[in-house]
């Protein structure tokens, strides 16, 4: 038997520490096949019906697959669907699906899963329950193939399937699509480019996405949501680096590949640094919003919010929350400005003309308010929201108005912003938040801009004639009917009822490494088409 | 001793009790409510109502804490009311990066704060004693995130040495665990290290002017034999004290160095749950920091008999 000497342990423990200390060939080749993103937030739910939030709509993006989606020109093709017809009347559509669509377990995707999949999301979301309002029935011809009959025309059907943000009309197996959409789905099997990686999924920190070698991509090229969706890395890691400087230095050391939206103030770190590019991938960005309580005074009253229009400069907003005015716009547009389908002035004198403090004291005059209290809600934590209050805040006291700014943690806000009550019982009269430019491109998606009392959204508008303009855009039969109704909308919004103000348009821009190529310019980080070389 | 120990570990059982009490009624009690936050920014009041429902938090406080501790009494701490996942699995998948970061901490402390504080005691008065004393003021007085800051700018950035950010279990190698260590051990341990240097100092300074010690000393052994061999044990109580404490604040205290360094550890886990109001991994976390407090507290008291005989329980 040979005995080992000291010397003999050294020298094996040293090869051991060795070997551990330098990168094998497979670690550099894995390096070079993954994509290391830091996403805006959290992964926190993986059901994108469930919840709105946007990171969840982005995974589902890289998960799951739509039966439309919208190309560059926001016009909805084809992604799930082969082929598909419309009768004259324009109430029976038949779909046929592509051939090959499997979901990551295996099974083949069929009608069946399809139909309920559009049933949960029409649950949930808005613009789905007004789809389905038109809807008589949707069933299954084969397992390739369905038909949706309309009791009435609804020339937005596709538009529906294909719908861009929050929440997205996801594909999922039928056994998913059958949960209960107020319950979360337990697991993410879809149809889409990339696998969930469940097992390695840290709430808080990390998920895993490993490439769907079965995924059959379309063959014509990306454009927006739409296009052929082409994996080109084996694997995605979500890092959720919470420091906004430690992900900055973590982006400048390699360690990450692109960071989806480092804040204004961080991106002169990247200025010098060849290694690293900053570009608008999303140029629509997003729209900040002033909303009003409408039950509760004095904001109960039209002249009062008219008086808030008269005092907003957009300009003052956009500077405390961007910076750089390359990074925005002043938008009077309640349907996004940058050559978007429903993009009018109309209707926005007060806006464009800029501040007028004393037609805005007249108006405040006019309206009876007697000096009472009004709780502007802000969420500290976020600084986009923060931001604007401040800049409230202080355009209204200049008018004489007695704002009580009141500062609390966005789940606060959110919490507190769903009471009617009144203001001596924890009531409120103004919050701010944001919203990104997709999900108000049109009046089927804005949901600020309904005024639907009691079914409205936080702030409650009552406004009988804007919801019938609103009923009536839905029923136009083409784009021009369509866009005239548009603005008759915004002309209602800004002058009958003033639901909300808009207080900017403002891009953030993404910021990832040099050696990446592909990114597509759209308003969600889609993940596909990106080339890591 | 055994008795001792049986009647301390059962002494955990009310204290527990208690935290479960307070916080349950703190959390319930304080404004947020995870389903409008789950809703998200568009959603209706009665979107809202019904995932209320769905999560119970419909239900009256006393059943919703009873069904808690139903569960907790059979070892269940609940499901994260976001991810779905069982907050077992959540607080399991942190520990490990916890426990890695505190312990290499408290490695770093001790092995810097130590010798300086007997070396500040020895030469007290000294321009060495002062400089120690400023490190130590440095220590206290420098945040944090800053020294953080510093240190990745130092080390990861300008030196390209370690890395930014992250954590990389043992299981992938030593070096890419023990570097991803470093910085957040030097930025974290340097409050303790201060903290710690100070007590050994002052410890030192008592037992150095004990008659002993001059005997020691005039019998002619050397100065590292009276410091380590006669002095340090005998000056060591308060000594392991703090460092006791130091643990139990290393836990608290992670919290900031983990999101720095975006280490997902129990600290992290703690904050986020708090601002999206996910009840069942707050009440959970607490709940075992509670039981480990009371644990260290514990082996601290025990540690004394080791250190100094006249001591008994």
């Amino acid at each position: 038997m040979t005995t080992l000497t000291r010397r003999d342990w050294l020298a094996a423990g040293a090869l051991t520490l060795g070997t551990s200390l330098l990168p094998s060939r497979g670690r550099a080749q894995a390096e070079a096949a993954t994509l290391r993103f830091i996403p805006q937030a959290d992964l926190r739910s993986i059901d994108p019906i469930w919840t709105t939030a946007y990171v969840t709509r982005n995974f589902g993006y890289l998960v799951f697959d739509t039966l439309f989606a919208l190309d560059a020109q926001f016009k909805p093709q084809p992604q799930m669907v082969d082929t598909w017809t419309v009768s004259n009347d324009k109430l029976v559509y038949k779909f046929t699906l592509r051939a090959g669509l499997k979901w990551h377990d295996g099974l083949p995707v069929r009608t069946a899963d399809c139909i309920a999949s559009i049933e949960r999301w029409a649950k949930r979301d808005q613009f789905g329950q007004k789809m389905m309002e038109a809807v008589e029935t949707i069933a299954a011809d084969n397992d390739n193939a369905f038909t949706i009959r309309l009791k009435a025309p609804f020339p937005l059907l596709l538009n529906g399937l294909g719908k861009l943000s929050s929440n997205v009309p996801f594909m999922m197996p039928e056994r998913l699509a059958k949960t209960d959409p107020f319950q979360q789905i337990p697991e993410a099997i879809g149809s889409g480019p990339f696998k969930f990686v469940k097992a390695e999924w840290e709430p808080g920190h990390k998920a895993v996405f490993a490439r769907n070698i079965d995924y059959v991509p379309r063959t014509e090229p990306p454009s927006l949501a739409a296009g052929g969706k082409l994996a080109m890395v084996d694997r995605v890691e979500w890092l959720y680096i919470p420091d906004p400087a430690t992900a900055a230095a973590a982006l400048k050391a390699g360690e990450v590949d692109w960071w989806e939206l480092p804040p204004a103030d961080l991106l002169p770190v990247f200025k010098d640094d060849p290694n690293v590019k900053v570009a608008i991938t999303d140029p629509l960005g997003n729209m900040g919003v002033l909303r009003f309580n409408h039950l509760l005074p004095p904001f109960d009253r039209l002249k009062m919010r008219e008086a808030v229009l008269n005092l907003v400069d957009q300009k003052d907003y956009m500077r405390a929350v961007a910076g750089d005015p390359k990074y925005w716009r002043t938008c009077v547009a309640l349907f996004i400005c940058g050559g978007t389908p429903f993009e009018t002035r109309a209707g926005a004198e007060a806006l464009l003309r800029g501040p007028n403090l004393d037609k805005a004291k007249a108006l405040i005059a006019a309206s009876g308010y007697k000096g009472e209290r009004i709780v502007l809600m802000s969420a500290t934590d976020q600084p986009i929201v923060q931001a604007q209050a401040l800049v409230t805040a202080a355009a209204l006291t200049k008018a004489g108005l007695n704002i009580d700014l009141q500062a609390m943690d966005w789940g606060t806000l959110v919490t507190r912003r769903a009471s009617k009550k009144p203001i001596a019982e924890g009531g409120w009269n103004l919050f701010h938040t944001w919203t990104a430019a997709p999900d108000m491109l049109s009046p089927a998606l804005n949901i600020p801009l309904r005024a639907n009392g009691e079914n409205a959204w936080f702030g409650w508008p009552s406004d009988p004639k804007l919801e019938a303009l609103i009923d009536a855009w839905f029923k136009a039969s083409d784009y021009a009917a369509q866009k005239r109704l548009a603005e008759q909308i915004q002309v209602e919004a800004y002058r009958g009822d003033v639901p909300y103000v808009p207080t900017g348009q403002f891009v953030i821009p993404t910021a990832y490494r040099s050696n990446l190529h592909g990114i597509i310019v759209a308003p969600v980080a889609f993940l596909w088409n990106v080339e890591k070389t | 001793m055994f008795s001792y120990i049986v009647r301390r570990i059962l002494a955990t059982i009310p204290v527990m009790a208690v935290v479960a009490i307070f916080v349950f009624a703190l959390l319930h009690l304080s404004p947020g409510d995870p389903a409008a936050i789950i809703a998200g920014d568009t959603a209706t009041p009665a979107d809202i109502a019904r995932i209320r429902a769905h999560l119970g938090l419909d239900q009256p406080i006393y059943i919703q804490f009873g069904d808690w501790v139903w569960r907790l009494m059979h070892g269940d701490l609940g499901i994260s009311i976001f991810t779905d996942l069982p907050v077992t699995q959540l607080i399991a998948q942190r520990v490990e990066p916890t426990v890695a970061l505190t312990i290499s901490t408290l490695v770093v402390s001790v092995a810097v704060a130590i010798p300086l504080g007997i070396i500040a005691a020895w030469k007290a008065g000294t321009w060495i004693d002062r400089a120690v004393m400023v490190f130590a003021v440095l220590g206290f007085s420098v945040p944090v995130f800053v020294l953080a800051y510093l240190l990745i700018y130092a080390f990861a950035i300008a030196a390209d040495w370690l890395p930014v950010q992250g954590y990389v279990g043992p299981s992938r190698g030593l070096w890419p665990f023990v570097s991803h260590l470093i910085l957040p051990s030097i930025a974290l341990g340097m409050i303790y290290a201060a903290l710690i240097a100070r007590i050994t100092r002052a410890s030192m300074l008592d037992v150095l002017a004990q008659d002993y010690i001059r005997t020691a000393q005039a019998k002619g052994l050397g100065s590292l034999r009276v410091l380590l061999g006669h002095a340090l044990k005998n000056a060591s109580v308060p000594i392991v004290t703090i460092i006791g404490i130091g643990v139990a604040l290393l836990i608290s205290g992670v919290v900031v160095t983990e999101t720095v360094f975006a280490i997902p550890g129990l600290g992290r886990l703690t904050v986020d749950a708090i601002l999206r109001r996910d009840y069942p991994i707050i009440q959970g976390i607490i709940l075992i920091f509670s039981g480990v407090y009371v644990l260290i507290n514990l082996l601290v008291d025990l540690s004394y008999t080791l250190l100094d005989p006249r001591i008994r329980y």
